[in-house]
């Protein structure tokens, strides 16, 4: 057995299918805690009052909608260079996810501007890369959606996918490579964490529930589209009901 | 915990509206794209197959 065993949908729909309960019961754990931290136990912001507490679900769904897309690229070169399935399959079902993910880092992030800021949006580097993103997302199902063929769909959103790639280092590098009304990153790998360590928890915890969702209910998504698109195929009748 | 009454949570100190209206949505749109999957999937069941069956053994796939 290896790893490819899996890269048949008939043998990864089952395995997704015991998978989901548990990242999704994860989320909704992760989430609970989350929560509990970010809007009762976390302390109020001297600087920001309570508008900071916006962070737990805007830096989450900002760093999923990048997490997101490089994965979704990841399985797109998969798909294109090995000529799996599957693999542009998953790329299709990360896809909607990422751009709700980028959504929600752009809404709040506006109602999250519009107090500290005074406005709800100005187009700043880290703004106009983020909005970026969520057009590539919207670009890459529009243009897997308006061909016919799959496989060739798949091909041509993976070469889109690909060419966007270079804009998540720039969103993640543009708050030091321009001037911008947006803060650094709050974390870093090379220094300590500029705030609270209840607030750093509440955002890590809510990231982890993020990240527990999108892989759940990309997952489910993965196991429409296997049926949507294995259709020919004997097994994919006997589940559906009519062999 | 920081809240003395429930009225004071909801406020949020003021920053109610942009507080909630930004776990709000997130919970808004989370929870309609669950629905939307499970949607997808039952719509499924409701649809003609397509005609050909394809006999491709599984390990070409």
């Amino acid at each position: 057995m290896s790893w490819t065993r899996y890269a048949a949908p008939q043998r990864f729909y089952p395995l997704a299918g015991r998978a989901i309960p548990w990242f999704a019961g994860l989320a909704l754990l992760l989430a609970v805690v989350g929560l509990v931290i970010g809007l009762g136990v976390a302390p109020t912001d001297h600087q920001q009052g309570e508008s900071y507490r916006i962070i737990f679900v805007h830096v989450p769904s900002a760093w999923m909608s990048m997490i997101i897309y490089l994965a979704l690229a990841f399985w797109a070169a998969i798909g294109l260079i090995f000529n799996t399935r599957l693999a542009s399959m998953l790329a299709v079902a990360l896809a909607p996810t990422g751009a709700w993910m980028s959504f929600l880092a752009l809404w709040t992030g506006a109602l999250w501007g519009k107090p500290t800021w005074g406005t709800w949006w100005v187009w700043d580097a880290r703004l106009t890369s983020e909005l970026i993103l969520l057009f590539l997302y919207i670009g890459f199902m529009s243009l897997h959606a308006a061909i016919d063929d799959e496989r060739r769909a798949d091909r041509a959103a993976a070469l889109l996918a690909l060419v966007g790639v270079v804009n998540v280092p720039i969103i993640y590098f543009s708050v030091q490579w321009w001037n911008t009304l947006h803060q650094g990153a709050s974390i870093s790998l090379t220094q300590a964490p500029s705030m609270a360590t209840t607030m750093l928890a509440g955002m890590l915890v809510m990231t982890l529930a993020f990240w527990m969702y999108s892989i759940a209910v990309a997952l489910a998504r993965a196991r429409v589209i296997i049926l949507e698109r294995e259709q020919g195929a004997r097994w994919v009748r006997q589940l559906l009901g009519s062999a | 915990m920081n809240w003395g009454s429930l009225g004071e949570f909801l406020a949020m100190g003021g920053y109610g509206l942009y507080v909630w209206g930004s776990f709000g949505m997130c919970a808004l749109v989370l929870g309609a794209e669950c629905r939307g999957v499970a949607q997808r999937r039952k719509a499924l069941r409701q649809r003609p197959l397509d005609d050909d069956l394809d006999e491709r053994p599984i390990h070409e796939a």
